[in-house]
């Protein structure tokens, strides 16, 4: 019950303008002090020496690819279950946003592969599983829009969605399951990170920069749809008067 | 006889009568196959190492170029609607529909197979596992396949946006498709890919008719 009283448009953008100048401060704040740790505290890696540093943008772009998509794929559950405008447009503009920490993620790992593994592409089980999400995000945004009436191309879209979370434990488990060039889980993994305290300070902090970075962006995308969606209402409401008066005169003339 | 059973028997008479959906299916599996010893060169141990590779990729395009038919016709001329109204739930009927499907495309791709295996030079270890890796993935494909084509159901440019939809997906389908012939003619055994391809296939025959019969839901609503 609680949560329905956000699930007001009003409501929310009366609470998005509250929060978005803070989330937005934070989020800088965290990426600056974030970008700093990782660029000059941090020390290299024994083994890889200074490129060790594209991890800091790598890892936390690839944990926010995830959860974005599992975000999206909620937000979708939710907007098929109880129709909840809001979730739809949550949805919505979440996939932009995770498709960009999925390119980013992409595109660095390619930048790290070639300085330690020698190649800017590997087809292991990582690569292309993410790759696929990728391509599941591409997919969602081709169906979403592919509609002239827009309503039924976000419900398409929260099925897709849905379908496409089968993806999620396969990336997670690709470095378990199948003996890959991409290294193992060393955060999120029983007993406990095998990452050195002071290269997974600046990681998390990081992490937590674009988790802010993504809030920021979601309520500035989701504030712009309801806007536009008011717009068009009431440009609809303009031309039906015009429309009504119309006829009306061409009848007396 | 069974809702389900007639159903089937409907789109599979529809399919014969209409002629030519396997016919064409199978043509274009054949044709395509055949453009990589043009493209590639034909010198048979190359041939030979991507024979594999060369038939499961061909075959999964052959099946995916059927599919807008899947749904199409029904929704167009309205059946589709008349079908929803039918006591037998709409999840099975997706189920009877992909059977039919299978039936006229996968079936006969299944079948063209060793002839373009032979062609394309494949090791001779590798046929039992092609054929096996076929008939248990092509279902897998048409279930999927079903939610896609579900999915774009009255989109813009429907074709193409059912490929990006479901070509991703068809990518484990493939690896292990792939794998079970590639481990075959190794002397590996095949059977824990083939295993896996029957775990997709266990999963997406309840999951996948779940999905698309919700995305037919809203194309009719």
């Amino acid at each position: 019950m609680t949560l329905h009283r956000f699930a007001n448009p009003a409501r929310f953008m009366r609470l998005s303008s509250a929060l978005l100048p803070w989330c937005g401060a934070a989020a800088a704040a965290f990426i600056a002090i974030g970008l700093y740790l990782a660029l000059f505290v941090a020390p290299p890696d024994y083994q890889q020496g200074e490129a060790v540093r594209i991890m800091y943008v790598h890892v936390p772009a690839a944990w926010m690819a995830s959860l974005v998509y599992a975000l999206m794929a909620l937000a979708s559950a939710v907007a098929l279950i109880w129709r909840h405008p809001l979730a739809d447009i949550a949805a919505l503009s979440a996939a932009p946003l995770g498709a960009g920490f999925t390119l980013l993620c992409l595109a660095t790992g390619s930048l790290w592969g070639e300085r330690m593994w020698g190649t800017w592409w590997v087809w292991d089980a990582r690569l292309t599983s993410v790759l696929v999400l990728f391509f599941l995000y591409l997919g969602y945004l081709a169906l979403v829009n592919a509609f002239d009436e827009p309503g039924r191309g976000a419900r398409a879209g929260a099925i897709l969605a849905l379908v496409g979370i089968v993806n999620l434990p396969i990336i997670k488990f690709s470095v378990d399951w199948w003996n890959t060039l991409h290294q193992p889980a060393s955060v999120f993994r029983l007993g406990g990170p095998t990452i050195d305290a002071s290269m997974l300070w600046p990681l998390l902090v990081m992490a937590l920069g674009f988790t802010l970075l993504f809030a920021t962006l979601l309520m500035i995308r989701m504030r712009t749809a309801l806007i536009e969606a008011k717009i068009r209402a009431l440009m609809l409401s303009e031309i039906e008067r015009h429309g009504a008066a119309a006829p009306r005169g061409a009848v007396t003339s | 006889m069974s809702g389900f059973g007639r159903l089937v028997q409907r789109d599979l008479r529809l399919a014969l009568r209409q002629g030519g959906d396997a016919a064409m299916v199978v043509g274009f599996f054949v044709l395509a196959a055949i453009l990589f010893p043009f493209g590639v060169g034909p010198e048979p141990e190359l041939l030979s190492r991507i024979a594999a590779g060369i038939v499961w990729v061909t075959a999964l395009l052959a099946a995916l170029l059927s599919l807008e038919r899947l749904f199409q016709a029904d929704w167009e001329d309205g059946s589709l609607e008349a079908l929803a109204l039918m006591p037998l739930p709409l999840e099975a009927q997706v189920l009877a529909k992909c059977l039919a499907h299978w039936l006229v495309t996968g079936l006969p791709l299944a079948a063209t197979a060793p002839l373009l295996a032979l062609l394309l030079q494949l090791d001779a270890a590798g046929y039992p596992a092609l054929l096996a890796s076929l008939l248990l993935g092509t279902p897998t494909l048409s279930l999927i396949g079903a939610v896609g084509a579900a999915l774009s159901l009255g989109a813009r440019r429907g074709g193409v946006l059912l490929s990006l939809l479901v070509l991703p997906l068809y990518i484990p389908v493939l690896i292990f498709g792939v794998g079970a012939i590639e481990a075959g003619i190794g002397g590996f055994g095949a059977g824990p890919h083939l295993l896996l391809l029957g775990a997709m296939l266990a999963g997406a025959l309840p999951l996948a008719p779940l999905a698309a019969a919700a995305a037919l839901r809203q194309a009719l609503e």
